[in-house]
């Protein structure tokens, strides 16, 4: 039988097999809860059952005196080492283990060190904890209400519960244009809280090994480095005796890009039982204290001519963003990119302002797949451009290609201040068009309709924001967001490549070998990657937002070009001729006119490492290093189209087709963009029919397991249809735009104005996702529900 | 209590609570890992493993009610002659991401391939619909399903890996 | 993960070894069959029993679908997927059929047995509706002997039946009507996901004229999840569209459902109406031979 390692050597780009597969088909990963070291304890988090509440008092004893529990730890142990509260990645604080009040539903309360996990969990429940309950904010909306009660009253001289007012665009202008504007439509939409539940939820192995000092942490993290340095700075560790390890991870998502208190707890656990400590959460506890996404509540307008040129977006958002201000963007952009909700068009003007409220839910906010809230930006344009198409009885392909930005205005720099780099967008929507025979579709649906079957055909088009970014502008805690790689060829032409951002499942093992390979002609199965470990690879900020391909991509592409200017040189020598004699096949030099005279790259590494005489400056090996501080952001795009039907006597959707053309500049391993794609997709019908978390009135998360929250099989998606397009960033060494969270990203408004469209014949224009059955037969007779709050 | 069962063919035997869940008596007493688990409720799927020959979610069965009974996990996939045609077909049309739901699914598929060596796509997502997958979308798992179905002794040696 | 409070395992080999076990642990005891409810609940501890008592070796003796006389004999054992797959349950009951195919999903119907799934008693149970629409008996054994118990009076509440602590239920009967069919009809959030709402239908029919009619009602309160205000409206009539249609609106108002995110009470209405006259025009189609299967 065939095996990888027989394949023909692959340089560069194209279509190559995982090398990472090899362990995950045999059972052989090793993801943080596969970790067994000796003498390893396992802790477990009593979480709060109220939303809002004083504590009275806790009562541990009863858990001490349990025969196998090693440590109790509370909020008045942390205070004594100053951990019970640490700074969040929004210049704000969060609560490790509760001190006076809990201010969620799931918050941390205590945390139990025992022998077994069993028994960690059998401890929790001796700790009586006295609460005196406290009516919660639960609704958004109501959060800034004088009488509404204050949540963060840990902070000096808070009367409210009033986080931040953010702007971007010129108002006046944009008011300006509104005025004089034929047709201005306004919509009201939520963009409901939902969670990125990955597979694997998250966890730690913390040990700090009493005699070296040394503490390592494996966590399911998708920043090592940053959480290295942020422990250093929040614990007072020492950086250098601070090892975070990040092993196979079992998707991320954005879900792992935060500290949680599980991962100080484990940390503090081990300092205080002098062993190796594991605490894993349950799925109950991912989706009620970490990261969710979303939870933006938007009312968007378009003004537009009675032709139908599009002038104008402006929005006014009230953002969730829970008990605690821990989203983790740029530290200038309190609401992330949002202000790219300026989308793929022609504009003359655009504004928003986003006013950030704590309520009595987990904090966070910027989870999922979500490049810094472009999601929620892509979903309020697309959804108001087809309202406006609605209101114009035009059809929303042909009011897109009116008003997208045409391949000659690149680089073209929006109402709100992005410089998008480059862009085919018409190219992009015929193509879709054409593979999804619109023509046909629209036939189809108005046969359909006439027999009163309901069809909806949505179409999304959306321009992504990614690769953050420019550190002089983007940061996050200080940190500036730029990332090293390191690149060194052994002496027999083998190469290893250190990266500092890490893998969930993009299969950067092979992705970043063939960025190599593309660059130096070293095959990429002789490439290995190295990651996840911050003792063995340089600092960055890690995997998320779509980053790793526009910057680390970008660092170990330069790396790499340095590698062959060195080999240049050092080829010349050996062929005793000038550097600029040599002509680059890559993976070999040859003299200029003579192709006989060639020196191959692995040949340079042995001549690099050996005793010849090298030129002058030039030192020996074959090793280069880069920081990639991007000049720019990269701008992927796409132009999704969904077709559904809907069930008239049950409001039930099917997603009968998606089309999806992506365009994220040349495609390092298309089979692996194609895959992400797809996962993305699959993500945004979900988002779109049936993942939400809701709170009841007491803020009783409503969404807590995978019973509540609903996340789509294979039998609610369908069989996806993807097409192409390359359209290379101008910015990036290799062109590359990165394409993780395009399809997270662009899908959920296909899907929206695909059964908004469905519902046409009665009269609807908008209902907020998730679109269940139940919501959209309340659509139907014309009393849609709110998403964020429980069904009465 | 001792619980002895048959692994991938073994006979195993260790010591554990009578409310040990099969999902942990294979992963943390016989160090099995291969095998994940991922919710409480019996949704995910990533725990499934063969309990008699059927797929079952093993955090929904106690490792005593497995006692006398024969195992089979992802790591008893693999045979002498190599890797199963499900493992291959998953490599081959890229029906892994993360890896996390790979093992329930592959334990699923080579069950489905077992009674119904030709599933159509619709066969194939009705099987696996117990188990979600977060990264793949599905599409390719359904391709390497397939891929195994027409490849029943696996790759012929004339196939190159990477296309 | 969630895990289990501390559990004492016993394991009976015998319906009698189970009593026995049942009687000596008394009622801190629970069987455990496919433990595809019982387990949940004790991960998140809302069940704590003291004893779990493995049943699973009954299944040679318990797990078998078989015609005796009118009858369709549906051991308590039976996985849910053995009942899918069962000739004898397509051709006389589809709506066992139709139901099992969207009970939870193919993994969990592997392991989890119609007996477990009508003693857990979930108000959301599709068989519970199945099996109320079909008018079956079940057969209880304990330490009192054998008894029979007619499906309307089985359950005695949400989570609750008339199975006491030391009985276990060994058997479902299905009387086999000749001329009659039935059908099922589920909404649900997602594949695997319990009902919003699910209504079946039973219908004998002679000639046109619809001679015996039953509904069962899935997550919608209904009292021992039938319709008998819509059943009413049936029987002696001859089936038409209207009268589905009317029979489903009927359904939809005497049910009693509750908002939960599911959906809001007037959609669960809404739905039960719609279910019910598909349900029924299904079955009557089947009856009156047009669309049998």
């Amino acid at each position: 039988m065939t095996t990888v390692e027989e394949g023909k050597a692959h340089v560069g780009f194209g279509r190559m097999l995982r090398k990472e597969d090899a362990r995950f088909l045999r059972g052989k990963g090793n993801y943080v809860d596969d970790i067994r070291l000796p003498g390893m304890l396992h802790g477990a988090i009593l979480r709060s059952p109220h939303a809002h509440a004083r504590i009275r008092s806790i009562d541990t004893s009863a858990a001490e005196a349990h025969p196998k529990v090693k440590a109790v730890v509370t909020g008045a142990t942390l205070e004594t080492l100053n951990l019970a509260w640490i700074p969040s990645l929004s210049h704000d604080v969060v609560a490790v283990l509760a001190t006076d009040k809990v201010r969620f539903q799931g918050q941390e309360v205590a945390f139990v060190v025992a022998e077994d996990r069993y028994s960690a969990r059998d401890a929790l429940e001796l700790i009586d904890v006295d609460y005196e309950v406290l009516p919660p904010v639960v609704d958004a909306k109501r959060a800034l209400d004088p009488d509404a009660p204050v949540i963060r009253d840990d902070i000096e001289g808070k009367k409210d519960n009033y986080i931040f007012d953010w702007e971007a665009g010129d108002k006046a202008v944009c008011d300006d244009v509104f005025a004089k504007a034929d047709v201005v439509v306004s919509q009201e939409m939520l963009y409901p809280r939902v969670h990125p539940a990955p597979m694997e939820t998250c966890g730690a192995v913390a040990w700090m090994d009493p005699i070296d000092q040394k503490l390592t942490i494996w966590s399911t993290t998708q920043a090592p480095h940053a959480h290295r340095t942020l422990y250093a700075l929040v614990a007072g560790l020492p950086e250098h005796k601070l090892r975070v390890i990040s092993p196979d991870i079992g998707g991320g998502f954005g879900n792992k890009v935060g500290i949680y208190p599980g991962y100080v707890l484990a940390i503090v656990g081990s300092i205080l039982t002098k062993a190796p400590v594991k605490w894993m959460e349950d799925r109950s506890e991912n989706l009620m204290s970490t990261s969710f996404a979303r939870d933006y509540h938007m009312r968007g307008e378009i003004a537009a001519t009675r032709e139908g040129k599009i002038l104008g977006v402006r929005v006014d958002v009230l953002a969730d963003h829970g008990a605690f201000n821990n989203t983790a963007q740029p530290t200038k952009y309190p609401a992330g990119f949002f202000h790219v909700f300026t989308g793929s068009y022609d504009l003359a003007a655009a504004h928003c302002h986003v006013r950030g409220v704590y309520t009595n839910k987990a904090p966070g906010g910027v989870a999922y797949a979500c490049s810094f809230r472009v999601t929620e930006a892509v979903y309020l344009v697309e959804r108001m451009v087809d309202r406006l198409a609605q209101e114009l009885g035009v059809d929303p392909a042909e009011l897109r290609m009116k008003n997208l930005l045409r391949p000659d205005q690149f680089p073209h720099v929006t109402p709100t201040g992005w410089e998008y780099d480059s862009g085919e967008y018409p190219r992009a929507l015929q193509l879709a068009m054409d593979i999804a025979g619109y023509d046909e579709l629209r036939r189809e649906q108005a046969e359909k309709r006439a027999r009163g079957e309901l069809m909806g055909i949505g179409i999304s088009f959306f321009t992504e924001t990614v690769g953050a970014g420019p550190k002089r502008h983007m940061d996050i805690l200080g940190l500036g967001m730029a990332d090293g790689c390191e690149v060194r060829v052994h002496p027999t032409g083998k190469a290893v490549v250190r990266l500092s951002v890490q893998t969930q499942g993009q299969g950067h093992e092979t992705t970043f070998a063939q960025i190599v390979s593309e660059v130096t002609g070293i095959p990429a199965e002789d490439v290995e990657v190295v990651h996840g470990d911050t003792d063995n690879t340089p600092f960055g900020l890690g995997t998320y937002g779509s980053r790793s391909t526009p910057v680390s991509g970008a660092a170990a592409a330069v790396a790499s070009r340095r590698i062959v200017d060195k080999a240049r040189i050092i080829a010349a020598a050996m062929l005793e001729c000038a550097p600029e004699d040599l002509e680059w096949d890559r993976g070999s030099f040859h003299v200029k006119g003579d192709p006989g005279t060639s020196k191959t790259i692995q040949e340079v590494a042995l001549a690099a490492h050996g005793p010849m005489d090298l030129p002058d400056g030039v030192e020996g090996h074959l090793d280069a290093t880069c920081v990639y501080d991007p000049p720019n952001l990269t701008y992927p795009f796409g132009a999704y189209i969904c077709v559904v039907d809907v069930d008239p006597g049950t409001g039930k959707v099917a997603v009968r087709r998606f089309i999806a053309v992506d365009d994220c500049g040349p495609r390092i391993n298309p089979m692996i963009v194609e895959g992400q794609v797809h996962g993305g997709l699959a993500d945004g019908v979900g988002m779109a029919l049936m993942e939400a978390i809701a709170f009841d009135e007491d803020g009783n998360n409503l969404g807590a397991s995978f019973m509540d929250y609903l996340i789509p099989t294979s039998l609610e998606c369908p069989s996806w249809e993807t097409g192409e397009t390359v359209t290379p960033s101008p910015h990036h060494p290799l062109g590359l735009k990165g394409v993780g969270e395009s399809a997270t990203v662009g899908s959920p408004p296909a899907v929206v104005n695909a059964v908004i469209d469905a519902l046409a014949p009665f009269g609807v224009k908008h209902a907020d996702m998730p679109l269940t059955p139940a919501q959209v037969w309340r659509a139907m007779h014309g009393n849609p529900m709110r998403t964020d709050l429980a069904i009465q | 209590m001792r619980i002895e069962m048959n692994v991938n063919g073994r006979p195993m035997a260790a010591e554990a609570e009578g409310r040990t869940l099969l999902v942990h008596f294979l992963r943390d007493t016989l160090g099995l890992t291969g095998t994940h688990w991922g919710c409480d409720t019996t949704n995910c799927g990533v725990c499934v493993v063969w309990l008699d020959g059927k797929p079952v979610k093993s955090c929904t069965v106690l490792a005593a009610m497995a006692d006398g009974h024969e195992v089979r996990t992802v790591e008893g996939l693999e045979g002498e002659s190599g890797l199963d045609p499900v493992q291959e077909g998953f490599m081959r049309m890229h029906g892994l991401q993360c890896g996390f739901c790979t093992p329930g699914m592959m334990m699923t598929a080579r069950w489905l391939l077992d009674q119904n060596p030709d599933p159509s796509e619709t066969e194939i997502r009705e099987a696996i619909s117990g188990q979600i997958c977060r990264c793949t979308g599905y599409e390719n798992i359904v391709r390497a399903v397939r891929w195994a179905a027409e490849h029943p002794q696996g790759a012929d040696e004339s196939e190159g890996v990477n296309a | 993960m969630q895990v289990p409070a501390p559990v004492e395992y016993e394991r009976a080999l015998s319906v009698e070894e189970a009593i026995a076990l049942l009687v000596k642990h008394g009622s801190e005891s629970r069987l455990i069959a496919g433990g595809h409810s019982l387990l949940p609940m004790m991960k998140l501890r809302l069940a704590r029993p003291e004893v779990v008592i493995d049943i699973n070796p009954l299944a040679g003796a318990l797990s078998y679908v078989r015609r005796e006389g009118d009858e369709l004999a549906i051991g308590a054992m039976t996985r849910h997927a053995d009942l899918l797959a069962s000739a004898l349950v397509s051709e006389h009951a589809p709506i066992i059929a139709e139901a099992e195919r969207v009970i939870a999903d193919p993994v969990v119907r592997n392991r989890g047995t119609v007996g477990g799934s009508l003693c857990q008693a979930d108000p959301a149970e599709d068989l519970s509706a199945v099996f109320a629409a079909l008018g079956a008996t079940v057969r209880i054994r304990g330490p009192r002997g054998e008894r029979s118990v007619d499906i309307d009076s089985f359950h005695t509440g949400p989570y609750t039946t008339v199975v006491e602590p030391d009985e276990i239920l060994t058997e479902v009967r299905v009387r086999i009507h000749p001329g009659a069919s039935s059908a099922y009809e589920k909404v649900e959030r997602r594949v695997g996901d319990w009902a919003i709402a699910a209504a079946g239908a039973m219908l004998q029919v002679s000639g046109a004229a619809i001679t015996s009619a039953r509904i069962g009602l899935a997550a919608v309160g209904a009292e021992a999840f039938r319709a008998p205000r819509a059943e009413a409206l049936l029987s002696g009539k001859e089936g038409s569209p209207e009268l589905f249609a009317a029979a489903g609106a009927e359904a939809g108002r005497e049910c009693n459902p509750h908002s939960d995110q599911r959906g809001p009470e007037d959609y669960k209405r809404h739905l039960v109406s719609v279910l019910t006259e598909r349900a029924l025009s299904r079955a009557y189609a089947r009856a009156s031979g047009g669309a049998a299967r």
